[in-house]
């Protein structure tokens, strides 16, 4: 009875955000995505080909790849030792929490200027080094794709590890102290206890902030662009660069489909993996 | 036990340190080159500290046109995005989460669909339809396009906390004559708080950095980052570090504001 | 279980404080629906002035005060953007038949895309006969059409700047006011090994850098004559063998310069080829420290290209008889020598060049003037015709010079699979080939 009379209750609470989304979106999208396939004489996929033929675009989709493969679980540890190193309440864990989370409130074009900075040729990591007697690199040089690479992997985990921090904490405050306490009485050790009792809790935070920072890291292209210009091709960079400056809707409207799908198995796959067994509690 | 303790203690705040520091430093770097005189920042090796102090590059960027506007309407679309988002993510999030309605995840993928895809290939139709409906150029539009950037960000947070609230509470206390949202008001909310601030601070911080969309759907009632960011693109470095750091400093604020909210002050309870 | 319930409320009212706060104040502000951020309301008579040139903070405030002072007669909302974001706006409100935008002023390029709806200006540019407008540019002014698209605004071009340290390697007998492309590559290799094998040379060659003009523009022409027609004859693959070598000899993290003045303020840089409003504020306060030189010659003379903005009015303006007014004002000797003296971009009309210009732009006058009075100079434009489709004809000298330089490729190689893609492009659009090539044909890679 009670959940028969529930499901128009569910509807009723989704439905101002089915509003905003049709109304919005819903034309723009068809609009934007038919661009792929529709020339000035109809249907064609002239323009997939014409996206699978560009120079950049292989580099870009291995580039983007590898930037999530290496970047998304990097992020995640990361942000589970801050979230965890929080838990224990050190002094000053306020203060702490408040700088980590800072890098929230820097736009991606402002981050990628500041790490701009930091790895120039005469920035500040150089100067750094200047100042103690060492010499300097190239580190954004095209000529060096490793630590080109590596540039991007730190400027981008700067930026983003805030969003998985604020989720993993959000998470952790609604975890009882109680079932830890009890796995410690009867002899867990440190690492079981998170394994067995913490992260478990935690998962229904960590698929979301998985889910999104995925989404997010294949968007990555702000900060990447500021640092190596196009010698470091990622897909939503390629996007971009058709649309603005090449001024082909349609092929940058291909790629972003291309986007859109790893995207969205992306989230298939990570809404199927970390599925909660019990479907509610 | 107590050395081992204090050890372990010492080295947690060691790591604390360290990462603050990672965090900290670019912060500092963009607030000392904002702060330096021009031409402090053309020499090599950069000072790592204020020796050249000079607040030209800040003032002049604050007096270029459109600067106080453009922070009004930021602020004004920033705000009216987390109220919208809010009331409409908010009731959606608890739906996720407490019903298996069918649906459900593709409702959840459709969401995200809205992240997934570029918005730059979307400008050209977003902006037909605002000149249609004739919000074009004004912060309704903003706010509208923003809350919907907001959206699968608010829902999806907030679902994963709802998850977390025991149902039982919510029915202990109708048990006792709350209705269903007074029971949601006082005994659900509360506890889903942390949630709830994050969201808020993720729709804040995404309509306040928020470039291409404003830039596309206004013309002279510009929000901030649509003012100055895309003019500062070919301005001198010292000028885009101004810009940089006053973008940075509002959203700074409403973090220091937001955190409290994020963090349970009060010890966990039992079930 | 009390003291719970009190902490919940207690923390839940100042949530709730704080939401109402926001509650209460976004209508509040909303009311106004937003404050104007361009100096004047778009509204009431303004003028709503789009345009791609002037977005750097310090142009932009010196083009604002010229409006300012001297076109009295209306509100002028002035809107620099970049040019992609002007092409949507443009686009979606021609589309949409909301056209808010009553002046449009771009390059040449910016504004050929939107060619079948901009309002004709002969009758404007009839009434400006006194301003002397050169032909080549009112004849390139109707892109390509019967009657008058635009009406010339300004005109730039590119130069070299020099700082005076780097003329200790000048080889002997080479006059830097009057180089070689030869003379440069001996010049920048003899810098290079006297700095400690650091190369002095500098070239805009990110992501938003006019590099790919120096190739249509400047190398091509001036060793091979041509730009399109000639991309991969012989003296073609002279050029880029030569510009390989001149590579060789440029600072690498040339690949992230968009613009040359800050890496010449930094020293980074001692010697680069740039825009001329890139180039304006490299001298900083010491012009005495610095030169502006022509472009070099090479074996077919002196290539250089010539860029045109233009102000146009679109097809349903609000306030089409004012933006009229206020193309009459710019196009005035004193504003055109206002902007020169501003913003280093050089008058379209007759106006007197005068004497007393600031330093680093007097520098460049004289190297434009040089550039343009050689005797074996030829003049190129950027494409011509080619409608929004100017960038991926840029792309295509970008990836050649990628290809050759960054990648190392056989250079036949390159220019003949380049030439391919290019006549790809262009056998799409049928247009006649612009100058330094010959119009008479239809363009496409020999």
């Amino acid at each position: 009875m009670p959940r028969r009379a529930r499901v128009p209750a569910a509807v009723l609470l989704i439905a101002p955000s089915l509003v905003v989304m049709t109304a919005l979106f819903a034309w723009p999208l068809v609009v934007g995505v038919g661009q792929a396939f529709s020339g000035p004489d109809g249907a064609t996929t002239a323009y997939v080909r014409r996206m699978l033929d560009d120079p950049y675009f292989w580099p870009a989709v291995r580039n983007t790849a590898l930037l999530v493969v290496v970047l998304v679980p990097l992020q995640f540890a990361f942000a589970l030792t801050m979230a965890l190193l929080l838990r224990e309440r050190p002094r000053f864990h306020g203060v702490h929490f408040f700088v980590w989370v800072l890098p929230l409130a820097v736009s991606d074009l402002a981050a990628g200027l500041v790490w701009l900075s930091v790895f120039a040729d005469r920035g500040y990591l150089n100067s750094t080094l200047d100042h103690l007697g060492l010499d300097g690199y190239a580190w954004l040089s095209y000529q060096n794709t490793t630590s080109m690479f590596l540039t991007v992997v730190v400027a981008e985990l700067w930026r983003s590890t805030s969003l998985v921090l604020v989720i993993v904490v959000a998470g952790l405050q609604g975890i009882p102290k109680d079932y830890d306490e009890a796995a410690a009485v009867f002899g867990a050790s440190y690492w079981q206890r998170l394994r067995h009792v913490v992260l478990p809790q935690l998962r229904p935070s960590l698929q979301v902030a998985l889910i999104l920072r995925t989404i997010l890291a294949l968007e990555t292209f702000a900060v990447a662009q500021a640092l190596t210009g196009r010698n470091l091709p990622l897909l939503v960079g390629e996007t971009y660069e058709w649309y603005n400056v090449l001024q082909n809707p349609n092929v940058a409207s291909a790629i972003a489909l291309v986007v859109l799908a790893v995207s969205m198995l992306a989230a298939v796959g990570y809404l199927r993996l970390l599925r909660d067994r019990t479907v509610t509690r | 036990m107590s050395r081992r303790r204090r050890w372990s203690r010492a080295a947690v705040q060691a790591a604390c340190v360290a990462i603050t520091l990672f965090m900290g430093v670019p912060l500092y770097l963009i607030t000392l080159a904002a702060l330096s005189s021009r031409e402090s920042l053309n020499r090599f090796p950069l000072p790592l500290v204020p020796t050249d102090p000079s607040t030209e590059t800040m003032s002049t960027f604050l007096r270029s046109t459109g600067v106080t506007g453009g922070f009004l309407n930021s602020l004004t679309v920033g705000l009216g995005t987390v109220v919208l988002a809010l009331v409409v993510g908010v009731p959606a999030g608890y739906a996720v989460a407490r019903y298996a309605f069918r649906g459900r995840d593709t409702y959840q993928l459709s969401l995200l669909l809205i992240r997934a895809l570029p918005i730059v290939v979307l400008s050209v139709p977003l902006a037909r339809v605002f000149l249609d409906t004739g919000l074009y150029d004004t912060t309704y539009a903003v706010m509208l396009i923003h809350t919907a950037l907001a959206l699968p960000t608010t829902v999806l947070i907030t679902a994963a906390i709802f998850v977390g609230v025991p149902r039982e509470h919510e029915e202990a206390a109708m048990i006792f004559g709350a209705t269903a949202p007074q029971a949601f008001l006082r005994v659900v909310a509360p506890q889903a708080l942390p949630g709830i601030a994050a969201a808020a601070m993720f729709a804040f911080m995404l309509s306040w950095n928020e470039v291409l969309g404003a830039t596309v759907l206004t013309l002279n009632q510009r929000t901030l980052p649509a003012q100055v960011l895309t003019t500062l693109s070919d301005s001198p470095l010292a000028y885009r570090f101004a810009g940089g750091l006053a973008l940075v400093l509002p959203a700074v604020v409403f973090i220091a504001v937001m955190r409290r909210y994020l963090l349970n002050m009060w010890g966990t309870t039992l079930r | 279980m009390t003291n719970r319930i009190k902490l919940h409320s207690g923390i839940s009212r100042r949530g709730l404080l704080g939401l109402g706060l926001g509650v209460a104040a976004a209508p509040a502000l909303s009311a106004c629906g937003g404050v104007s951020t361009s100096g004047a309301d778009g509204g009431e008579g303004a003028v709503n002035f789009l345009s791609t040139q002037f977005t750097q903070v310090e142009e932009r405030q010196r083009f604002e005060k010229i409006l300012g002072d001297r076109v009295t007669s209306q509100k002028v909302a002035f809107n620099p953007v970049d040019a992609p974001t002007f092409a949507t706006t443009v686009k979606s409100q021609l589309d949409a038949g909301k056209v808010q935008l009553s002046l449009l002023g771009g390059l040449h390029g910016d504004l050929a895309p939107h060619k079948d709806r901009l309002t004709d200006l002969d009758d404007v540019l009839g009434s400006l006969g006194d301003r002397g407008f050169a032909t080549d540019l009112t004849d390139l002014a109707k892109l390509s059409g019967g009657s008058t698209k635009y009406v010339p605004w300004m005109q730039a071009t590119y130069v070299m700047a020099v700082n005076k340290k780097a003329l200790q390697w000048l080889p002997s007998g080479a006059d830097v006011q009057k180089l070689t492309y030869d003379q440069l590559l001996s010049w920048m290799t003899a810098a290079r090994q006297a700095n400690g094998n650091k190369p002095v040379f500098g070239f805009p060659a990110g992501p938003k850098g006019l590099y790919h003009r120096f190739f249509q523009g400047f190398l091509l022409p001036s060793f091979t004559g041509g730009q399109i027609t000639t991309f991969r004859s012989r003296d073609a693959a002279v050029a880029w063998d030569y510009m390989k070598q001149l590579w060789a000899q440029t600072v690498p993290a040339s690949t992230n310069y968009d613009s040359m003045q800050e890496p010449l303020q930094r020293g980074e840089v001692l010697v680069a080829w740039d825009h001329v409003a890139r180039l304006r504020d490299a001298p900083g306060d010491k012009p005495d420290d610095w030169l502006m030189v022509p472009a070099p010659t090479g074996p077919r003379g002196l290539g250089y290209m010539l860029v045109v903005a233009g102000l146009a009015i679109p097809d349903g303006a609000p306030e089409a008889d004012h933006a009229k007014d206020v193309i009459k004002a710019l196009t005035t000797g004193d504003v055109q020598v206002d902007v020169l003296r501003q913003n280093a971009f050089f008058p379209v009309t007759n106006a007197q060049v005068p004497t007393d210009l600031p330093g680093a732009v007097s520098l460049e006058a004289a190297a434009v003037k040089a550039q343009q009075e050689a005797a074996n100079a030829i003049v190129s434009l950027p494409p011509v015709g080619v409608g929004a489709r100017d960038g991926e004809v840029g792309q295509v000298f970008k990836n050649t010079f990628k290809e050759i330089c960054l990648d190392g490729k056989p250079v036949q190689g390159v220019l003949d699979a380049q030439a391919g893609q290019l006549n790809a492009i262009l056998d799409e659009l049928k247009v006649p080939c612009w100058r330094p090539d010959p119009d008479d044909t239809v363009c496409r890679a020999a």
